[in-house]
């Protein structure tokens, strides 16, 4: 499940390589192959919080103050 | 003596004092000195991590990259991003070897994990050839800000050693330690002056960062994608897998893992740091600003863009935070190089040299060997010529040839013997150093290949003989091997 959900934003820079590499149509301004690689921060991101709660290797408290 | 120039110099005045308070009176043997005595918290892995990862380069670098390459230069953004995602795997089980085993620098690492002396003492010699030109470019960057903000004021020659002095200082008397307060402030400030930059300079010039996308669009049509010759798709992905291989290899990067009190924080930040590297999004929309605002910046020229930019727009006092915030992102990643320069030096180098140095003369010769570097980078940067560029992509594509050797020893069963990876360090090195200098690509390799072909990274060509020549001669050499003793995913 891990190296599955890590494998979409890699999927995402190719992705954004070939079939986003267009400047239209604009996003919120940004050019299309601008908005897509900042989605793809964004996802992850995300992803790698999702990754962080399911792995049980960061279950146990490690009481430190984030 | 201009407003901008007082406050640069206010600003390398207060690095000074902050990095000589850093040492709050500990006692500095070489653990405290180059890895902090691994006691650091998520707040100082994190900026000391993200220090190094925003240097000069991503300052001037990335707007500069923008200004002159357009779309292009996302792959920064990405491959940092991908790097730090990589990082949750990666670090985790680097940091338990090195507690478990009370390592300092990278060269013990592969010392330890491979049983053999000599590979680390390939590995610090590798480490300490790339270090150099980095140094040197950090300095280099750091004349051109103090030089260009303080409206001439200071001349490059005069930033360049002012600034290797006061980065000694302070890296002699407190070591990482004072690296590490420094970046704290350095990463507040840069955070202020670039999102700053890059949200008031689109406003300012175009009324948006939408009006400013559509003007570039209409002048410069297809600028903000790839484009299908040089920095085409098939450079974007190759680059982008080249430098998140490399990223960590660094030997400063590498050394800055130990600091960590646990290994917990890398995987909170393997969270945070991809929304951080936003911050570089700032500076690349300076970048862009300037495309239409001050153009005919060419060659090595376009790396002046975002100084070029604010002296057009702001007065000097504010020129002058900006040139502030440029000399910080200097001297930190600076002064983490040095440390890990000197303490490769002292501990893999000299020590192999003279065996029967004592663990105290080592720190010594560290804090000695520090000035020194400083002093062999200042000569290069002020005499050196533009070659230094061509130094800097040998140091990233040298620096990535010990990524083969570094992830096969983490494998529950390393495949890998000391023969090969030794083998494979010195062909990967080797012909770096060849396509280096005889400037080969792909293109003149192959010079019937499609653009598609001929934008694959040269990085992969040396990485590609590396890796064959890793597992030849491993499997000629194959003898059982002593290998990580906890399981790495």
């Amino acid at each position: 499940m891990k190296y599955f959900l890590v494998s979409l934003p890699i999927l995402g820079v190719f992705l954004g390589a070939t079939v986003f590499n267009r400047v239209t149509p604009f996003i919120f301004g940004m050019p299309l192959f601008f908005a897509w690689t900042l989605f793809n921060v964004l996802l992850m991101s995300a992803i790698m919080l999702a990754i962080y709660k399911i792995d049980p290797a960061n279950a146990k408290p490690t009481g430190e103050p984030r | 003596m201009n407003s901008a120039m007082i406050i640069i110099c206010l600003a390398l005045v207060g690095a000074i004092v902050v990095g000589l308070l850093a040492s709050h009176g500990r006692k500095m043997n070489l653990e405290q000195w180059s890895v902090g005595g691994r006691t650091f918290g998520t707040v100082f892995v994190f900026v000391l991590m993200a220090g190094e990862i925003y240097t000069t380069f991503t300052f001037l670098g990335a707007s500069g990259f923008a200004y002159g390459k357009g779309g292009a230069v996302l792959y920064i953004m990405t491959y940092t991003c991908l790097a730090f995602v990589s990082s949750y795997w990666l670090l985790p089980p680097i940091w338990r070897y090195a507690k478990q085993h009370n390592l300092i620098t990278q060269p013990d690492f592969f010392a330890r994990v491979y049983d053999s002396p000599a590979v680390g003492f390939i590995v610090a010699i590798v480490g300490l050839v790339a270090l150099i030109p980095y140094l040197i470019l950090q300095f280099k960057g750091l004349g051109i800000i103090v030089e260009i903000a303080s409206y001439g004021a200071i001349s490059t020659q005069t930033a360049v050693i002012i600034g290797a002095v006061a980065m000694s200082i302070y890296v002699v008397v407190s070591g990482v330690h004072g690296s590490a307060w420094n970046a704290t402030i350095k990463d507040c400030t840069i955070l202020l002056v670039c999102a700053f930059l890059g949200l008031y300079l689109p406003y300012h010039y175009y009324g948006s960062v939408g009006e400013m996308f559509a003007s570039i669009e209409k002048a410069k049509s297809g600028f903000l994608a790839l484009p299908q010759v040089g920095e085409n798709p098939t450079w974007y992905c190759t680059t982008i897998a080249i430098s998140a291989l490399g990223l960590y290899m660094w030997p400063h990067t590498f050394a800055s893992i130990y600091t960590s009190k646990s290994e917990s924080i890398f995987r909170k930040n393997a969270v945070v740091m991809p929304l951080y590297s936003l911050v570089m999004l700032f500076s690349m929309l300076v970048g862009f600003t300037a495309v239409l605002k001050v153009p005919g910046l060419t060659g090595g020229q376009i790396d002046l863009a975002l100084l070029r930019l604010s002296i057009a727009t702001f007065d000097p006092w504010f020129v002058g935070v900006i040139g502030a915030a440029g000399v910080l992102t200097a001297l930190v990643p600076g002064s983490m190089m040095l440390i890990a320069a000197s303490t490769l030096f002292a501990n893999n180098i000299y020590r192999k040299v003279m065996p029967e140095t004592e663990g105290r003369s080592v720190s010594r010769i560290a804090k000695l060997a520090a000035p020194l570097i400083a002093m062999v980078a200042v000569f290069f940067t002020i005499n050196g010529g533009n070659s230094i560029v061509a130094l800097l992509i040998m140091g990233y594509s040298i620096v990535t040839q010990l990524f083969p050797p570094l992830v096969a020893s983490l494998l529950p069963n390393n495949p890998v013997t000391k023969q090969g990876a030794m083998a494979g360090i010195l062909v990967g090195v080797a012909t770096v150093a060849v396509v280096v200098t005889t400037k080969t690509s792909i293109a003149t390799l192959f010079p019937g290949a499609s653009p598609l072909v001929a934008g694959i990274n040269t990085g992969f060509i040396a990485l590609t003989l590396n890796v064959a020549t890793m597992i030849v001669v491993s499997v000629f050499s194959r003898v059982p091997q002593p290998r990580l003793a906890s399981s790495a995913e």
